[in-house]
């Protein structure tokens, strides 16, 4: 599909979803309750088939944490930018997509470990890189510990 | 820190279940140091006698935090730890982020530069290929292929030192083009390299390919199908052996690669020795590359003269095809020297978690045969 067809589909389906200004991908900004349903949609509808996430990851901007999902379909070629923003920074969080893509639950371990954002309905929701104890989360913009060193 | 519902899960964990039977489970660590983990990875691995119930894998023994620390770099600076991540496909890293900062900065090199980078690119693959070859068969047990793999690999490595000063980490392809042109012998250098390599590569096949030991060991081992493939993010040569067309220089070409033919290796069985021979299939391809570039390298400049090398403000995202998979380098800028945030979707993080599938209900003499086909660097998991 081609952009035009995609933000027809999406705005068709999703009259709340925002479109974004990415140049690259066509790019559609969710509220953090309707990214589930949006995403369960690439992937079902026989029209978009988004059967392979390849990067799901998050930002820390002012306006708070940005959840990034680039997606593509191994058959049909497209690709598509999905972004949710967390508005609340002290207690982020959003609705789990392992159930969609199973490769999501690895990349949500990271985000969960580097940045805090709780995913809801994971099935195992750990640090992955960082110790069990380790305080606090090191990608967001706040972060400080003995080790920072500031330039 | 509050006591989440995650620390309790955490508790859960540490004890160790109970079978249906009432008896404790049986787990084993595999690794830190385990030869067959080819790095700092450990697996906490489940059994049944000798077979593998469910396996989980641990990560994060050498987590650098690469991207926290490229945050406060300038790109030409960031660039160098790129290399650390997946150390034997060094140059394609660097091209990723070349080509991710060009892309924004809307400037093309010369074909010069897109010559020389997929030549590079394309030896380092084949040196990462022959690492891989060594180690597997050393992983199965047959010792010679070390030697084998590592003899061809040096011609490489002595081109690598020739024109870029080293030979592992070279952080040579840089934004904007090439640290220096090419040494004089780079060609015949090249050349030579592929008669020879083309001579030594029938070799591997009489070694390991037509082994009736080899055959034993992988085949029928470790089936991954292409949905599982898909699903779980497995690029590179393991999704390639499940029939998954994942090949980012066939999906989205990118310097020198929509001027050479050559054809996409996958095959739909998906078992270890399938994921072997996509990647021993992959090495003459690869010579066929270079064949086809390293006589028609064009005349041209090898730097731009950029007045400051810095994102406009935006979001940029590269993909390439390093010898492992799908690298995704994604750029979050705000005009300034220094990238806001900067993510690397690494070949290997995705690749590592198909492994529980994959292996379960397998021997553990085949978990080391399995998670060897899976080609795995951990640096490149932990970044």
């Amino acid at each position: 599909m081609t952009r035009e067809q995609l933000n027809t589909f999406v705005t068709d389906k999703f009259p709340e979803v925002k479109l974004g200004t990415n140049k690259q991908f066509p790019e559609f900004i969710a509220a953090p309750d309707q990214i589930h349903s949006l995403c369960k949609t690439f992937k079902e509808n026989s029209e978009t088939k988004m059967d392979y996430l390849f990067c799901q990851t998050a930002l820390d901007r002012k306006d708070g944490f940005h959840v990034v999902y680039h997606l593509t379909s191994s058959e049909l070629g497209h690709c598509v930018m999905l972004r949710t923003v967390l508005v609340d920074k002290t207690n982020p969080e959003v609705v789990t997509v392992s159930n969609v893509w199973m490769s999501a639950e690895f990349y949500e371990r990271e985000i969960y470990d580097l940045f805090g954002i709780k995913f809801i309905n994971h099935p195992d929701l750990r640090r992955i890189f960082l110790e069990d104890d380790w305080v606090g989360y090191p990608l967001r913009k706040d972060y400080k510990d003995a080790f920072t060193l500031d330039r | 820190m509050e006591e989440t519902l995650l620390d309790i899960e955490l508790k859960d964990i540490r004890i160790p279940r109970k079978t249906e039977e009432g008896e404790p489970e049986y787990i084993i660590n595999m690794g830190p140091q385990h030869p067959s983990t080819h790095g700092v990875l450990r697996y906490e691995v489940c059994l049944e006698g000798e077979q593998v119930k469910y396996l989980r894998p641990h990560c994060g023994y050498i987590h650098r935090g690469i991207e926290k620390m490229s945050e406060k770099l300038t790109y030409p600076q960031l660039l160098h730890l790129t290399d650390r991540m997946d150390y034997l496909s060094a140059h394609i890293n660097n091209e990723a982020v070349a080509l991710c900062v060009e892309n924004s900065m809307e400037v093309q090199v010369s074909d010069r530069v897109k010559y020389i980078r997929t030549i590079l690119a394309e030896l380092t693959r084949i040196a990462s290929h022959q690492l891989w070859w060594s180690a597997f068969g050393m992983d199965l047990g047959a010792l010679t292929t070390f030697f084998y793999g590592l003899r061809d690999r040096e011609k490489i490595l002595d081109i690598f030192e020739e024109t870029t000063g080293s030979r592992l980490i070279q952080s040579y392809i840089t934004p904007g083009g090439l640290m220096t042109d090419i040494h004089p012998n780079f060609q015949r250098g090249v050349k030579e390299f592929v008669k020879y390599f083309r001579k030594k590569l029938p070799e591997y096949d009489q070694l390991l390919t037509g082994n009736v030991i080899f055959h034993e060991r992988t085949q029928g081992i470790g089936i991954m199908s292409k949905e599982d493939a898909i699903d779980y993010g497995v690029t590179g040569p393991s999704g390639r052996g499940s029939g998954f067309h994942c090949d980012i220089r066939k999906i989205a070409p990118y310097s020198a690669y929509p001027f050479v033919k050559f054809n996409e290796i996958t095959y739909t069985e998906g078992d270890t020795f399938h994921r072997y021979l996509v990647r021993i299939k992959e090495m003459w391809e690869s010579l066929s590359i270079i064949e086809q570039l390293v006589d028609n390298i064009p005349q041209g400049e090898v730097m731009l003269e950029l007045k400051a090398i810095k994102a406009p403000k935006g979001e940029y995202y590269q993909r390439v095809e390093t010898a492992r998979g799908e690298l995704g380098v994604y750029i979050v800028s705000d005009g300034g020297p220094m990238p806001a945030r900067i993510h690397y979707r690494t070949p290997n993080f995705s690749n590592l978690f198909v492994l529980n599938k994959i292996a379960k209900g397998h021997k553990i003499a085949d978990l080391v045969a399995i998670s060897g086909s899976l080609d795995l660097v951990i640096p490149d998991i932990d970044r």
